[in-house]
């Protein structure tokens, strides 16, 4: 039974309204132009191959459902009260294999000693084999490095082939395409003579398959990344956290945008005592320094659902419910920026000919606004919005770790931190949580910086002029 | 001038009325007197008349925003919230609900808190505008894309990991200064090295390459160009017409947050145990203290509108084309 949680909906809507704008631009050359550099731009196109795989796999874990249950009591088909994703189901076999506590990665043997009874009755303290991490293996000292190194190897090679395949699929996409015979197809992609860099696509995305390939299989005999606390797996919490990233520096600025855009162009183009007031908001919110606002926010919202438990009515919608708060109170200190910038280019905008000569020809201000000033900020909203993500993301982890980000319930990669941190202490050190948390944030944010970089610099006008 | 200024400080009055009243609304949406009088008493079994006297003693027995019971202007002046703001306005904090003298307290933690935030602005502006200039200079050699792709990938990693792997490595692994805490005079500097390299470290990506901007700007521009048509060497060039001109944007960049300086820093303050500013007002968050609350929001909000008007002011100093009205 499927359960569409406030984040899974808006989301979707965000995800909805992405594609209608894509549809747009195909529309219209002069807005295709730019675009069009991006797609030229091999560290962009390397960085989106990297993002939509972020994505495909946050979204997969948007769909959630209620489970059905085993075995239904007098044949009706019953639900659990548990909420699952999709994407759980793919990677089941990582959620179910629980360890007792701590584990290295790709550990057959527990992190900590405990006393285990022989058969003979005598107690021995030693650390005690792994329920699932190598339990395959009959001695792992010896056997542990040449099965990994088999396991790899095999799905290398079929990671190999189905990059192969991927290969000649897109070869015969753009021959077919263009009309060009399938060998100067070849030779323009390794030249690099195509309009798209497809070598670098091809080369990102084969290296992505084969490191998602390789983990997958491991998985189904390891723990690559090792376990926490509790016995969780490390891989399967840093992929979930992947959901909570994307929606914190997605819905945030899905949040703000609409009054961002609707105070900075009422600012600039009516003036006045509308900008007097608009103005007087922002200064207002921008000398609250925003860690209080948010501390407030959180600490009030704590409150009222310790009032009003009975509304959420499982742990997933609850601390959904405090996500969702979350990128509202951050968009709300977040915004100031973007509606400055657009008071100042309205303001610049309405001096313009064009515009007043619609003025003098008596056309409203919603139709002036909508028709000649919205589409010319448009750029500095997209730039916005693309440079704020990577922020955003790195935000949540901060604000998780002094308590006032997400639920401690919810995977995020500040949760991982912040419980990762404490561990700092013990001899051997536990280093796998944290390390995991940091190198899949710092991939996601490598990623999300270097696309938007390509972004502002093919719609920034300002800055290609410099450069040229 | 001086009438710009004076306009802009009554300009800032509605401001801070503002904040204050935001600041008190999003505390009191959550606690009412009662609760803080609990969590401050932190005694299991409260009489009626406990809470009361407590309330009584620090002000808070009055209506939050508008008392109905009184008459005329007593309506808006006989409540918490007008009590309580007056005061502020004229830098008085008062007690805090623990009992302890705010003013007092912002005075001794200050030190702290400039202590990092000084020394790591110096720094961090030298090693960025040095960065920067460099790179800007090699522009479009490998040396400027490799300086580029370093300062990406510096930004890109959180600043968590800069925090816990400095406090890993130089403190731990090395064993060469203390991990967190804080000391009196001197003794001091051992405690203030890693914040300020880690501060320093962590800003280096988005500094260097905000300041290369800067310089690229300045590079092309046409006095620029009339300084190398006069035959004038690049390294010259740099060091006499450009990097004085760029000083303008980057100093009254850093302007606006002097004053702020003072407030410190949240999150480094509270991570490495600085006794400061910052970590005053995360306590004072976490223990539900509005009275300190209240006060840091208070100074912090002055602290800005003084970096704004501050900005402006040396907009006009340094550029006398800058006319204020």
């Amino acid at each position: 039974m499927p359960v569409i949680l406030w984040t899974d909906g808006l989301i979707f809507l965000l995800l909805f309204m992405v594609i209608m704008f894509v549809f747009h631009v195909r529309r219209h050359e002069h807005l295709r132009r730019p675009w069009r550099t991006v797609l030229r731009s091999r560290v962009a196109m390397a960085s989106a191959v990297i993002l939509s795989i972020y994505l495909l796999i946050g979204l997969l874990d948007s769909l959630h459902f209620h489970p059905k249950l085993e075995n239904p009591k007098d044949g009706v088909t019953q639900y659990s009260s548990q909420i699952k994703s999709v994407f759980d189901v793919v990677v089941s076999h990582l959620q179910e294999n629980d360890e007792k506590t701590y584990s290295a990665p790709f550990a057959a043997y527990q992190y900590s000693k405990e006393t285990i009874e022989k058969e003979d009755g005598s107690t021995v303290r030693e650390y005690p084999r792994l329920e699932f991490g190598g339990a395959h293996l009959a001695d792992p000292e010896i056997e542990k490095k040449s099965d990994i190194i088999h396991i790899i190897l095999k799905s290398s090679f079929k990671s190999l082939l189905v990059f192969f395949l991927l290969c000649l699929f897109v070869l015969w996409r753009i021959a077919k395409n263009k009309g060009w015979l399938i060998r100067d197809t070849l030779s323009s992609i390794i030249r690099g003579q195509t309009e798209a860099p497809w070598f670098v696509i091809l080369f990102t995305l084969g290296f992505s398959l084969w490191f998602l390939l390789t983990a997958w299989d491991l998985s189904h005999f390891y723990h690559i990344f090792g376990t926490d606390k509790v016995g969780q797996d490390v891989f399967y919490q840093a992929m979930k956290s992947i959901r909570t990233g994307l929606i914190i520096g997605t819905l945030t600025t899905l949040v703000m945008l609409p009054f961002a855009v609707l105070m900075g162009i009422s600012a600039g183009y009516f003036r006045g005592w509308v900008d007097d007031i608009i103005q007087y908001i922002y200064t207002t919110l921008n000398s609250i320094p925003g860690v209080l606002l948010i501390a407030a926010s959180i600490l009030m919202l704590q409150v009222y659902m310790s009032n009003n438990a009975e509304e959420f009515t499982s742990l997933a919608a609850r601390s959904d419910m405090r996500l969702l708060f979350l990128c509202i109170i951050l968009g709300v200190t977040s915004w100031t920026g973007l509606c400055r910038l657009l008071r100042g280019e309205t303001m610049k905008l309405r001096e313009v000919d064009y515009i007043q000569a619609a003025q003098a020809f008596g056309v409203g201000n919603m139709t002036i606004i909508m028709r000649h000033i919205l589409p010319n900020v448009m750029h500095i909203i997209l730039i916005s919005v693309v440079l704020d993500f990577s922020g955003l993301v790195l935000a949540e982890a901060v604000l998780s770790y002094i308590n006032i980000g997400v639920d401690p319930s919810m995977n995020s990669w500040g949760n991982m931190i912040n419980s990762a941190r404490m561990e700092m202490a013990r001899e051997p050190i536990v280093w796998w949580s944290l390390v995991a948390a940091f190198v899949f944030m710092f991939v996601l944010v490598l990623a999300a910086n270097l696309f938007s970089d390509a972004i502002r610099d093919a719609f920034d006008p300002r800055l290609r002029e410099r450069e040229e | 001038m001086m009438a710009y200024i004076i306009r802009r400080t009554l300009y800032a009055i509605p401001i801070l009325i503002g904040v204050n009243v935001l600041t008190f609304v999003l505390f009191f949406v959550v606690n009412s007197p009662d609760d803080m009088a609990r969590m401050q008493l932190g005694e299991k079994r409260l009489t009626e008349e406990a809470i009361q006297s407590w309330k009584e003693e620090r002000g808070y027995d009055k209506p939050l925003l508008f008392n109905h019971q009184e008459q005329g202007f007593g309506k808006v002046t006989e409540t918490i919230f007008f009590k309580k703001s007056v005061r502020l306005f004229l830098f008085d904090f008062g007690r805090s609900d623990s009992g302890r003298d705010i003013s007092q307290d912002i005075k001794q933690r200050m030190w702290p808190s400039l202590a990092i935030a000084i020394p790591g602005l110096i720094i961090g502006l030298l090693v960025n505008i040095s960065f920067a200039l460099l790179i800007a200079f090699f522009r479009g050699t490998y040396l400027d894309i490799t300086g580029v792709v370093l300062c990406v990938i510096l930004m890109s990693i959180s600043g968590l990991f800069y925090i816990i792997g400095g406090q890993f490595l130089v403190g731990k692994l090395m064993n060469l200064v203390p991990i967190s805490g804080y000391d009196s005079g001197f003794e001091a500097i051992k405690f203030l090295i890693l914040p300020v390299l880690v501060g320093l470290i962590g800003g280096i990506g988005s500094g260097t390459r905000w300041y290369r901007t800067i310089f690229l700007e300045e590079i092309g521009k046409d006095y620029v160009r009339t300084a190398r048509s006069k035959g004038l060497s690049e390294r010259l060039i740099m060091f006499r017409h450009v990097l004085k001109n760029a000083m303008i944007p980057i100093l009254t960049g850093v302007v606006v947050i002097l004053p702020l300086l003072f407030m410190g820093s949240l999150i480094t303050e509270s991570f490495f145990g600085i006794p400061g500013l910052g970590s005053y007002t995360l306590d004072a968050i976490t223990s539900q203290d509005f009275a300190i609350v209240r006060s840091m929001v208070f100074l912090g909000s002055v602290l800005y509108i003084i970096g704004l008007l501050l900005t402006d002011i040396s907009y006009t100093l340094v550029d006398p084309r800058v006319r204020l009205q």
